[in-house]
């Protein structure tokens, strides 16, 4: 941003060696539009080149250096001003001199260490960028290029089942059961709701998945809680001895993995809220966290993979501590 | 056989449901009915009386079948009991229709049919919530209201003991 018509003045931009060959993700912004943006996993090499092209040919540009910088950083949204880089890589690409040409630079920032996924949450935003720098006395020209990136995990090694009994004594007794406690996010959840007493009026039954962000530490935490689905699973009364089955494909909806206390600064955690709903309008609710995370592209084929999904479905797996008064009852 | 790329989302299994569970009456059986309005007394000394009959297989009500007569007062009297003492919210009651019992209106005021009417409606709907609440079952005052023959305003407030 240039105030004098006179000198010289630069454009800058960044190219990506594998621009044609690489994937791009869709990524939402802050104000909620979807992007397009080039993915990256961690490891990954990030090469490229800078186009320095001058606007003025036949002038010279001064400069006191052009750099390329590989940054990953965490921003949040009431403290804009501190952002909290966990990568920061740098290529000087040119010492202090002058243009008097425009020229193009080769970089490349070898198997890079990208640790946590891009977040662009309600109160905090993890991103990963480039930016080329043309450094100058009075005003720098820049140019950031912001890139995706997703963590990759495989199949858990352990993935219990849930199972728990819960209710309001003398009132509602249930188990409900959900067939692992870590999905992938194009999984499935397969459980069932066993009906052990009904005294109350039941209308009908959903699940919700929600979303909760917590950004802060110590006396300042913020919680963003956020309904990503309802799922109604039951309609009508049930009475005791039934069972209810919950089939809820995931791929349908817009989520990231689980994200524990990236970098001491934030988490993004899921929940499964069991809600019952009777014919007054009171619910009844159990929510439990459930554990998400990104399935590669890539299949691995192992032995064990059929024997897993056996033993999930039919091995008696050990039921959690039984609970009872546990269910929620509101308004 | 099965492809491991593909979730298996076959049900879980489950114990098969009992016939006399599955067709027997539900063990949520609770209806009240607030009908047949009587105004008793003679000029400024009237109000009227409202039979509140319970019919109920839950455990918890000592009475599977009760009748008792209320009034007005005697709503509200419950209602601010379970407000001060329960954590739930109160569904609310129809209005106290203050502008009926002034003086000089064309019609009966309080004591009008539609009214009356009106009101009953509204006291059924009220009681009916209430009684269905979990937590509004575990108070003295609701069984007392439902089924004892008369309101002991004197009463001790607590917790309805369990059977």
């Amino acid at each position: 941003m240039s105030f004098f018509s006179f000198g010289q003045s630069a454009e800058i931009d960044v190219v990506l060696t594998d621009a044609e060959t690489r994937k791009k993700a869709e990524h939402k912004t802050e104000d909620g539009k979807k992007d397009k943006y080039f993915l990256f996993y961690d490891g990954e090499t990030v090469a490229g080149k800078v186009n320095v092209t001058l606007k003025n040919p036949g002038k010279r540009l001064e400069h006191q250096g052009i750099k390329i910088e590989f940054v990953g950083q965490i921003e949040l949204y009431y403290d804009r001003g501190n952002h909290h880089e966990f990568v920061s890589l740098v290529k000087d690409l040119a010492r202090p001199g002058e243009l008097t040409q425009s020229q193009t630079f080769d970089f490349e920032f070898t198997h890079v260490e990208k640790p946590y996924e891009s977040y662009t949450g309600q109160n905090v935003k993890l991103r990963y960028f480039l930016r080329a720098t043309v450094s100058r006395r009075l005003n720098d020209i820049s140019k950031e290029m912001d890139i995706v990136v997703h963590t990759l995990s495989t199949y858990p090694e352990l993935n219990s089942s849930i199972k728990m009994e819960v209710g309001i004594e003398d009132c509602l007794h249930i188990e409900f059961e959900y067939n692992k406690s870590k999905y992938h996010l194009k999984d499935v959840i397969v459980g069932k709701i066993y009906f052990l007493l009904v005294r109350i009026k039941i209308k009908h039954m959903e699940i919700d998945i929600i979303k909760r962000e917590t950004t802060g530490t110590g006396p300042s935490v913020y919680h963003e809680n956020d309904t990503i689905a309802k799922y109604e699973i039951m309609d009508g009364a049930p009475v005791r001895g039934e069972s209810i089955p919950i089939r809820l494909f995931l791929a349908g909806y817009e989520m990231t993995p689980t994200m524990r206390d990236i970098n001491k600064k934030f988490s993004v955690r899921y929940y499964l809220n069991l809600v019952l709903i009777d014919e007054e309008e009171r619910r009844y609710f159990k929510q439990q966290e459930i554990t998400l995370w990104r399935k590669g592209d890539v299949v691995r084929k192992s032995m064990s993979s059929q024997a897993t999904i056996g033993a999930q479905r039919f091995e008696g797996s050990k039921s959690s501590v039984s609970s009872m008064l546990d269910l929620k009852c509101r308004a | 056989m099965s492809d491991p790329t593909v979730a298996d989302t076959r049900r879980l299994n489950s114990k098969p449901q009992d016939l006399t569970d599955a067709y027997g009456p539900p063990s949520n059986f609770l209806e009240i009915d607030v009908y047949d309005p009587q105004t008793i007394g003679v000029g400024r000394n009237r109000f009227t009386t409202y039979e509140v009959r319970m019919q109920t297989n839950l455990p918890i009500f000592k009475l599977k079948d009760s009748v008792v007569r209320r009034r007005y007062s005697d709503f509200e009297w419950l209602k601010n009991e379970l407000e001060r003492d329960s954590k739930i919210v109160v569904p609310p009651l129809p209005g106290k229709a203050l502008k009926r019992q002034l003086p000089f209106r064309g019609d009966e005021g309080i004591f009008e049919d539609s009214f009356i009417e009106e009101r009953r409606v509204g006291l059924e709907q009220f009681i009916n919530r209430l009684a269905g609440h979990p937590l509004a079952q575990n108070e003295r005052c609701l069984h007392m209201f439902l089924q004892d023959e008369s309101i002991d305003r004197n009463y001790i407030p607590g917790k309805q003991p369990q059977r």
